[in-house]
């Protein structure tokens, strides 16, 4: 057992009320040196990248929940244990449930996040991994996502282009490890949305003279080879290459994917529905600006709290029972639950160049004949999920 | 006969002054221009602006009729308006990001939210000093002072709770849950009931002010709207506590509502994102705030049909009615 076991415990416990059950125990399940963490990282501060730890958008929605929480009688303990491997992740979990957690929340990869849910019986809440594939062929019935989807991602983006009349659109794939995977979900919806895919190119970060045409922004995106688009759509999880790419098209044409306009589940400007206090909380209490998994995990923390005060008295089981069925707000304008169909948090997307939101999606005029949430990301009869018991 | 022609000149005179449409200005504040626009009640034009602190939203005149006060979110103070002059005579600081605001029945306290800290600041008027600070739940919004000037009702957008504060000794006495993300307040002219809008329920909670039990929730309907669509938060009430008057936000309706049946009886579509209900005086017209189309709608009450709507300033926030 490698587990580097980090124990933090953040009592909210109530001065003024009589009868105050017991805390509902949750613990936040962490990647031991995450790459993705790294300070290297976190200066580059790519746009869908991570702002920094889970945990912060977590205890930020845990206190700011006290005066709720307390009002019920109730009250919620956070761990945290960071793991170095997927086994970790899953003893982890598994002790979790013997000393009677209430809940565990994932910011983990996917193959962890599933041995994980794999060991326990206990809700898991999914803060930082956006594979389809979590939500698809490998969805697990009592896991909760609160990151979108890369297929919400995709469609949100989809529908703007289709808003703005962007409709011939290039696409530039990484070579990155999910890059392929990431743009056949990207394909998907420029034909879900009517878009025209003119071309579709490999990208390589490389100054080798023998490579640019794999690697010259001018050369990928010129005319001679792939005619005229009205933006390119670049997948690069890396993100270096896409950083680089705006205004060194060879037409000038707008990028979107990630970097340029990109579509994220939040962004620090955001000016309406409440949003600016939320990020000047975050933004005090952690002292760096609000990034999509830090709302991701502020949700998180709220769905616990949430679910807390529909049950306070417990027992833990209480808690698990409440969350799917939760409306939440996340200062984004409009409630959101949990799909029944594969426990994705429907929601509203922001399209943003990393200095203010440019749109919102779903895009005006977009609709669905129960909710317009669901346009984004995968819908119930697509039957994509049929999750193991 | 001299005397007859002065006569008749004072009669046309007062009767130029006439009860129909009295004189008066609403006045607008608008969340980015950091101004208020000024409009003619009689024209229902736009005749200028007078410029306040950073981020006007709440405004409330003060007893005696002869200054407005106009809380802003980014200067953290209120600006003081000479109502005969239309200038600022004095800033009154309110604490961090001040969003809403009642003063007592006697004017000399004023009783503020601040959104950022999660507090209900009570501050002397004339002193300028806080008199307390009462922690409530994180982004309080609506507040209002009973009749008696005993309690302090405090809406918390996060917690979804009403707070009832006892003014005297800051005591926070009950936490009363309601919808999701409650608003603002109307109170029955009788004290009896408190009307509070949900934004995120599509609903205003009804409660009773003797024990605070939720007596009813009135959820509202728009045809071809689902109820994510209904985000109410202004509201108002008439003098007789006979009709309400509730703006359904992102639904660009206000909704007319029967008080004692607790029954919508009309809805009157008007601008984007209808976020504040105004009524004058005479209860004949109802001045709407849209604050995503920029401007104000004026509403016949009698008719229930917008009469004109006209541009203001940027996100305009409430309209108060100086007549």
């Amino acid at each position: 057992m490698t587990c580097a076991r980090r124990l933090l415990a953040v009592a909210l416990l109530c001065g003024a009320a009589a009868a105050v059950a017991a805390p509902f125990k949750v613990l936040l399940l962490e990647r031991a040196d995450d790459p993705q963490l790294e300070r290297s990282a976190l200066e580059r501060a790519y746009l869908g990248h991570r702002g920094g730890p889970a945990f912060d958008g977590l205890d930020v929605a845990l206190k700011e929940a006290k005066f709720e929480l307390d009002a019920a009688g109730t009250s919620v303990a956070l761990e945290r244990a960071a793991v170095a491997d997927a086994a970790a992740a899953r003893d982890a979990a598994a002790r979790a449930q013997k000393a009677g957690h209430a809940a565990i929340v994932a910011d983990l990869p996917a193959d962890w996040l599933l041995a994980a849910a794999d060991a326990t019986a206990l809700p898991l809440l999914n803060v930082s991994e956006a594979a389809d594939r979590l939500r698809e062929r490998d969805c697990r019935a009592r896991v909760l996502h609160l990151l979108p989807s890369e297929r919400m991602r995709a469609d949100a983006l989809a529908q703007t282009l289709v808003a703005r009349r962007w409709t011939q659109v290039l696409l530039l794939t990484g070579p990155g490890e999910f890059d392929a995977e990431r743009a056949a979900v990207a394909q998907s919806a420029l034909k879900r949305y009517g878009l025209k895919l003119v071309q579709t190119k490999p990208f390589k970060l490389s100054a080798d003279p023998r490579e640019r045409d794999l690697a010259n922004p001018a050369l990928l995106t010129g005319t001679a080879s792939v005619g005229n688009y009205d933006a390119v759509w670049v997948v690069d999880s890396d993100g270096e290459f896409a950083r680089s790419l705006p205004y060194r098209t060879a037409l000038p044409r707008p990028v979107v994917g990630d970097a340029g306009l990109v579509a994220l589940a939040w962004q620090a400007q955001f000016e309406r529905f409440g949003a600016p206090q939320v990020s000047r909380r975050f933004a005090k209490a952690a002292g760096r600006p609000m990034v999509a998994t830090d709302w991701a995990a502020w949700m998180a923390g709220k769905a616990i709290a949430a679910a807390a005060v529909a049950g306070p008295k417990g027992p833990a089981a209480a808690l698990a029972k409440a969350l799917p069925t939760l409306e939440l707000d996340g200062s984004k304008g409009t409630p959101m639950g949990f799909r029944a169909w594969d426990g994705q948090l429907r929601q509203p997307m922001l399209l943003t160049d990393g200095q203010g939101v440019i749109a919102l999606a779903p895009a005006d005029g977009v609709l669905h004949p129960k909710n317009n949430l669901d346009t984004l990301g995968a819908d119930a009869p697509e039957k994509l999920c049929k999750p193991k018991p | 006969m001299q005397h007859l022609i002065v006569r008749a000149a004072l009669c046309v005179a007062l009767a130029g002054a006439g009860p129909v449409l009295a004189d008066g200005i609403a006045l607008v504040s608008s969340e980015k221009d950091h101004a208020l626009t000024v409009i003619d009640l009689k024209t229902l034009a736009v005749t200028g602006t007078v410029p306040t602190c950073k981020r006007p939203r709440h405004m409330q005149p003060t007893p005696d009729g002869k200054q407005l006060l106009v809380a802003c979110g980014e200067s953290n103070a209120a600006d003081v308006i000479d109502l005969a002059t239309r200038k600022s005579v004095r800033r009154l600081p309110l604490g961090d990001d001040p969003e809403a605001f009642d003063l007592s029945p006697d004017g000399k306290t004023l009783y503020v939210t601040n959104e950022d800290e999660g507090e209900l600041s009570m501050i002397d008027i004339a002193s300028g000093k806080v008199l307390r600070k009462v922690t409530v739940g994180k982004e309080p919004e609506g507040v209002k002072v009973s009749p008696d000037g005993k309690t302090v009702w405090v809406t918390s957008e996060v917690a979804n709770l009403v707070h009832v504060i006892d003014a005297a000794s800051g005591k926070l006495e009950k936490n009363v849950k309601v919808g999701k993300r409650p608003r603002r307040f109307a109170l029955t002219p009788d004290g009896a009931q408190l009307w509070v809008t949900n934004e995120l329920s599509a609903s205003v909670s009804v409660l009773s002010t003797k024990d605070y039990a939720v007596i009813d929730t009135l959820q509202f309907q728009v045809k071809g709207m689902r109820d994510t669509d209904i985000t109410p938060v202004g509201i108002t009430m008439t003098r007789d506590g006979k009709r309400a008057f509730v703006a359904l936000g992102r639904a660009n309706h206000v909704a007319f509502v029967d008080v004692a049946a607790r029954k919508v009886s009309d809805l009157v579509l008007v601008g984007k994102r209808a976020w504040h209900v105004a009524l004058d005086k005479a209860e004949a017209r109802l001045f709407v705030c849209n604050g995503l189309s920029d401007d104000l709608t004026v509403i016949d009450v009698a008719g229930a049909k917008a009469l004109k709507t006209l541009p203001v300033g940027r996100v305009p926030y409430m309209a108060v009615l100086i007549e």
